[in-house]
């Protein structure tokens, strides 16, 4: 284990104590952790600045415990509700939820929806692998229409749901959608995510070789990354595309980029306007 | 760090926006001044019947003392943001009814497991289901104490009055942040939506307790440790650059997941449990009414306290030695003084708005001579004297 302190400068950010991460051979969640440790240094953010929340799952695993910040590992998808009362604690912080497709969109879908509404200021990474990973490869509500998984096996007849669509539509403030095979745009939209007032979701469709790609001829890690590759249409190109062309296409980029009044600072603003009107 | 709410300028302002006195109000807006007077300043709930006036009552008074009010969009997600605004420093309230009951428990244990110390307040009413929803009840003892998984210790206190429920909700926040654990207040749709007097003291009248903050780095490294030997670990709030790791999963003193060694869990929930255990004389409250001759005991709890209490007045007037118990924490049961009091007597009554729960303690303490009774209505209509009463005079 030491040689990595040397090797890889991202280390620094990592609970050392809790290494190596319990995460498969060929897993993207390492390529998330690392995207956002590039992401927290070139913004040069002090970690004791972030309090980093997550839910159940692969990718809760991600960031907590391994990443070196306060770290709150909490019950399956309630992540986004457990970091809502985080930022209005700490309103001066960086709130972070790092988790997956099945604890943020499913089990937890309804808070994902009612936090970007209410344009609450945490950066949501939803890491989207299309299964559920941890408890053996089951159907997740992201698993691509006639796909293989332990509890689909002779095909999906569900339609996946569009995370990053449907999270901007809600109205969040920044929403972008990268794959692990866009390493630099990832961190480029992290980096947005992080310093964006409001609600901001990345959505990063990530492999997993060893619970949906051995099921789906893709067995290897890099064919999953060509896979994505091969499929994946900028937002710009996808505007002009039938939705027939669509099919089974990871559109890229990113969604929205606004400014909207948000929850926590218009708590405070509430509270010191009852407040000043109690002087009077 | 700090525990927002504990400073010096909120006496004053406390003082200035509730002059000391007598007011006319509901049992929900008692618990919602109990919870104000005891520091909270973070309410995060989701409206249900009949819970509603306090969450009502927080959403208007709370930012007058700067103070948070979030509806969030389920009693999952109300629990879950009082556990997160916990552990920045915020003392944090929900209150809610026999179906958000239900819906929040996962989290309750959470709330134990991680040592966060919380409030929670269920207006009971009538179920199963959504049952009568305008209706009070007592149905939710077991729920309290059994709703959520595993082996766990549970605190409950329960109300019997509208100026009891502005006490005992303080009461509840200073067992939390004492043994740093959730608190239950068990309350009814009955005294919530009961009108009566009640006197808001001077804020210096009530004594309000914060959770131990870690006293150096050490303490700091170990959230979930023991420095004190009290079973209660120091607890390192959330933006002081401690780097705290916070799991629901099984975990070693610093934090850290070790869900395979059976050592690490045994210790951890054990240590839990022994918290609880140890620390009887910072939660254990009953009262007590004529059991020093007693031959008969009624033993009730909550809304029906009184109807009894009233039952016993007038049997001791007709001569009939009658005694009675009110335990004021309900979870952990006061089993040791049952256990005396069952020695003297020859029955023991136990009226409750449920079919028989509390009575199930009580059974575990008393032994087989003693005739054990309960006096059971549902359906919403609190028992009366007249009821109790029939009962004692059955008995004698």
């Amino acid at each position: 284990m030491p040689e990595i302190y040397s090797k890889y400068p991202m280390v620094k950010y990592l609970r050392k104590e809790a290494l190596p991460t319990a995460l498969c051979p060929g897993c993207g969640g390492g390529t998330v952790l690392n995207a956002f440790a590039n992401a927290i240094d070139q913004l040069k953010i002090d970690p004791r600045d972030i309090v980093v929340v997550s839910g159940i799952g692969c990718s809760a695993w991600i960031a907590s415990p391994y990443f070196l910040a306060d770290t709150l590992h909490t019950t399956h998808g309630r992540a986004i509700a457990f970091a809502t009362g985080v930022k209005v604690g700490l309103p001066n912080k960086y709130v972070v939820v790092i988790s997956g497709d099945g604890d943020l969109a499913s089990i937890g879908g309804n808070h994902l929806l009612h936090a970007a509404r209410r344009n609450v200021d945490i950066t949501v990474i939803l890491v989207n692998n299309f299964i559920y990973g941890m408890t053996g490869g089951q159907v997740a509500p992201t698993t691509p229409f006639g796909a293989i998984t332990t509890t689909t096996p002779y095909r999906n007849i569900e339609h996946p749901l569009k995370i990053a669509e449907t999270v901007a539509a809600a109205g969040a403030s920044y929403v972008a959608r990268w794959t692990t095979a866009h390493v630099y745009q990832l961190i480029e939209s992290i980096k947005k995510a992080l310093t964006t007032k409001g609600f901001s979701l990345v959505e990063v469709i990530s492999q997993c070789p060893v619970q949906f790609g051995r099921r789906n001829k893709m067995k290897e890690p890099a064919e999953m990354l060509r896979w994505f590759l091969k499929n994946s249409i900028p937002i710009n190109k996808a505007k002009n595309m039938s939705e027939e062309e669509l099919e089974g296409k990871f559109v890229i980029g990113e969604f929205v980029n606004r400014r909207r009044p948000e929850f926590v600072e218009e708590l405070n603003k509430l509270i010191r306007d009852v407040q000043s009107s109690l002087v009077r | 760090m700090i525990i927002r709410g504990d400073e010096p300028e909120q006496i004053e302002l406390l003082r200035k926006l509730y002059k000391p006195g007598n007011y006319f109000m509901m049992g929900d807006e008692a618990v919602a001044y109990g919870a104000i007077f005891a520091g909270c300043r973070f309410y995060a709930g989701y409206p249900i019947t009949p819970s509603s006036e306090i969450a009502e009552t927080m959403a208007r008074e709370l930012p007058k003392v700067g103070g948070y009010y979030l509806q969030m969009e389920d009693e999952i997600a109300s629990i879950a943001a009082m556990i997160g605004a916990s552990w920045t420093g915020l003392k944090a309230m929900t209150a809610t009814s026999g179906p958000g009951f239900s819906l929040m428990q996962e989290n309750i244990g959470y709330a134990v497991m991680t040592e966060t110390p919380i409030v929670i307040v269920d207006v009971q009413r009538s179920g199963p289901s959504t049952g009568q929803a305008t209706k009070g009840a007592q149905g939710d003892f077991f729920q309290a104490r059994w709703g959520t998984h595993g082996d766990h210790p549970i605190v409950a206190v329960s109300p019997v009055s509208v100026e009891d429920a502005f006490w005992e909700t303080i009461r509840a926040f200073n067992i939390a942040e004492r043994l740093r654990t959730p608190v239950v207040v068990l309350f009814d749709g009955i005294l919530a939506h009961t009108r009566e007097q009640i006197r808001i003291p001077d804020p210096e009248e009530v004594e309000i307790v914060y959770r131990k903050l870690p006293q150096n780095e050490e303490e700091a490294k170990l959230p979930f440790g023991d420095p004190h030997g009290d079973g209660v670990p120091p607890m390192p709030l959330f933006g002081h650059g401690y780097f705290t790791h916070v799991t629901g999963s099984t975990h070693k003193e610093n934090g850290l997941r070790d869900v395979y060694t059976q050592e690490v869990h045994d210790r951890l929930v054990r240590r839990i449990h022994r918290k609880i255990e140890k620390n009887k004389h910072v939660y254990e409250k009953y009262e007590e009414y004529y059991t020093d001759d007693a031959e008969i005991l009624v033993v009730s709890w909550g809304v029906s306290a009184r109807p009894s209490l009233g039952a016993v007045l007038r049997a001791r007037k007709e001569g009939i030695k009658v005694g009675l118990f009110v335990p004021k924490t309900v979870h952990p049961f006061p089993g040791d003084r049952i256990r005396e009091l069952g020695r003297n007597v020859r029955a023991i009554l136990v009226p409750e708005m449920n079919l028989g729960q509390m009575i199930l303690e009580v059974q575990r303490f008393v032994n087989d001579d003693v005739l054990l009774k309960g006096i059971n209505k549902i359906g919403g209509i609190p028992l009366t004297v007249e009821e109790i009463l029939k009962e004692i005079r059955g008995v004698v």
